[in-house]
């Protein structure tokens, strides 16, 4: 098991200007990690769709890194969007899933099939050219470059540690995320598109 | 019998052209089929197929905030199915993201049999969203003008294709 917070260090090295796009739990730990927030778009409001909106930041921008941090509860919402990344097949798109077996933000209950599916199996079989799975730090330290230089789309399932939420969600400290929107508005300042 | 095409597909594609489409984010459906070979042979749309509806506004408001701009093209069963994405997106973070939706069930006489047809509209005005109708050549600068007020408003717009070619309900 890798803690979050420790893979997302080791991948802020390799972003280069690259656009970030996490989702659900992994919003909270790249908000603690990231080195540059105007281009980050923490993913909330949509539920699954990380995965869709980073393929059509990805298309747009071709040029720049583009790199996601699925749930595993998310990506199982829309695991067809496996199938149509594929398809496009953008070179510029790091797909990483946290796969921690629950869903975490509700309680800790585990999502369906977490011991029998294989999230790498599935996305090698969608049609992504690159496909690992990582679930040892030390393993994927000595093999993050190997990772970020491959051509994309690469999958990247990282089994990591639950960092669950059974809080009532009044007594939650506020998460400290930015809302999409403004997120959104900054990376379109940040990339110089503001109209 | 059948019905001319009204709306021809040159017609609607000199739109997207006019209007700095890019990218055509969509899932065939009956209403909109005669589009696609001259979608592919635009070497200025780039197409991307999806493989469920609620997928292509997520990816339309990626591109967006990419800084390019795309239209949807699914019928009104997959706005049905899109409707989470459709809120928490593109009203939400106030995208001014172009639906053009395939009006299955589309009479023009009021009457359907198709429970697409009648949900359509009224999710439409519940959501507080701006549609226009196109149902032949003459209609087909009004997406032009959905294309004015979602980049006034910052809002998204849908445009409605009416089912002239196919015929069904009539």
């Amino acid at each position: 098991m890798i803690n979050q917070i420790d893979l997302m260090r080791l991948v802020d090295q390799y972003r280069d200007d690259g656009i970030v796009v996490p989702t659900m739990t992994g919003s909270r730990g790249w908000n603690i990690v990231s080195s540059n927030k105007n281009r980050d778009v923490p993913l909330g409001g949509a539920m699954g769709k990380a995965s869709s909106f980073a393929l059509g930041v990805a298309l747009a921008q071709p040029d720049k890194r583009v790199i996601i941090f699925d749930g595993d509860g998310s990506l199982l919402m829309n695991l067809g969007s496996l199938v149509t990344i594929a398809d496009k097949a953008p070179k510029n798109l790091y797909h990483f899933v946290l796969e921690n077996g629950v869903y975490a933000v509700t309680g800790g209950q585990p999502i369906p099939g977490s011991t029998k599916l294989s999230f790498a199996g599935m996305a090698k079989e969608a049609g992504y050219p690159t496909s690992f799975e990582f679930d040892d730090l030390e393993e994927f330290a000595s093999r993050v470059a190997e990772v970020m230089n491959s051509e994309g789309p690469v999958f990247i399932c990282v089994k990591t540690t639950p960092e669950i939420q059974n809080e009532p969600m009044g007594l939650r400290k506020p998460s400290g995320l930015k809302p999409t929107k403004t997120a959104i508005r900054d990376l379109k300042h940040d990339l110089g598109l503001w109209d | 019998m059948t019905q001319q095409a009204l709306l021809s597909p040159e017609v609607v594609i000199q739109e997207f052209k006019s209007n700095g489409i890019t990218h055509v984010v969509y899932l065939p459906d009956s209403e909109t089929n005669w589009m696609y070979q001259l979608m592919e042979a635009e070497p200025s749309l780039d197409l991307i197929p999806v493989t469920r509806e609620g997928e292509s506004v997520a990816i339309a408001a990626g591109i967006l905030a990419g800084g390019k701009k795309p239209v949807v093209l699914i019928q009104n069963t997959g706005l049905f199915e899109s409707g989470d994405s459709i809120r928490g997106l593109a009203l939400d973070c106030a995208l001014p993201i172009v639906m053009l939706i395939g009006y299955r069930g589309w009479t023009r006489h009021g009457a359907t049999p198709d429970s697409a047809a009648r949900f359509t509209e009224p999710i439409l005005r519940a959501w507080g969203i701006t549609y226009y109708l196109v149902e032949h050549d003459g209609d087909a600068n009004r997406i032009s003008l959905a294309y004015q007020e979602a980049d006034r408003t910052n809002m998204p717009v849908v445009v409605l294709v009416g089912d002239e070619y196919h015929g069904f309900n009539r």
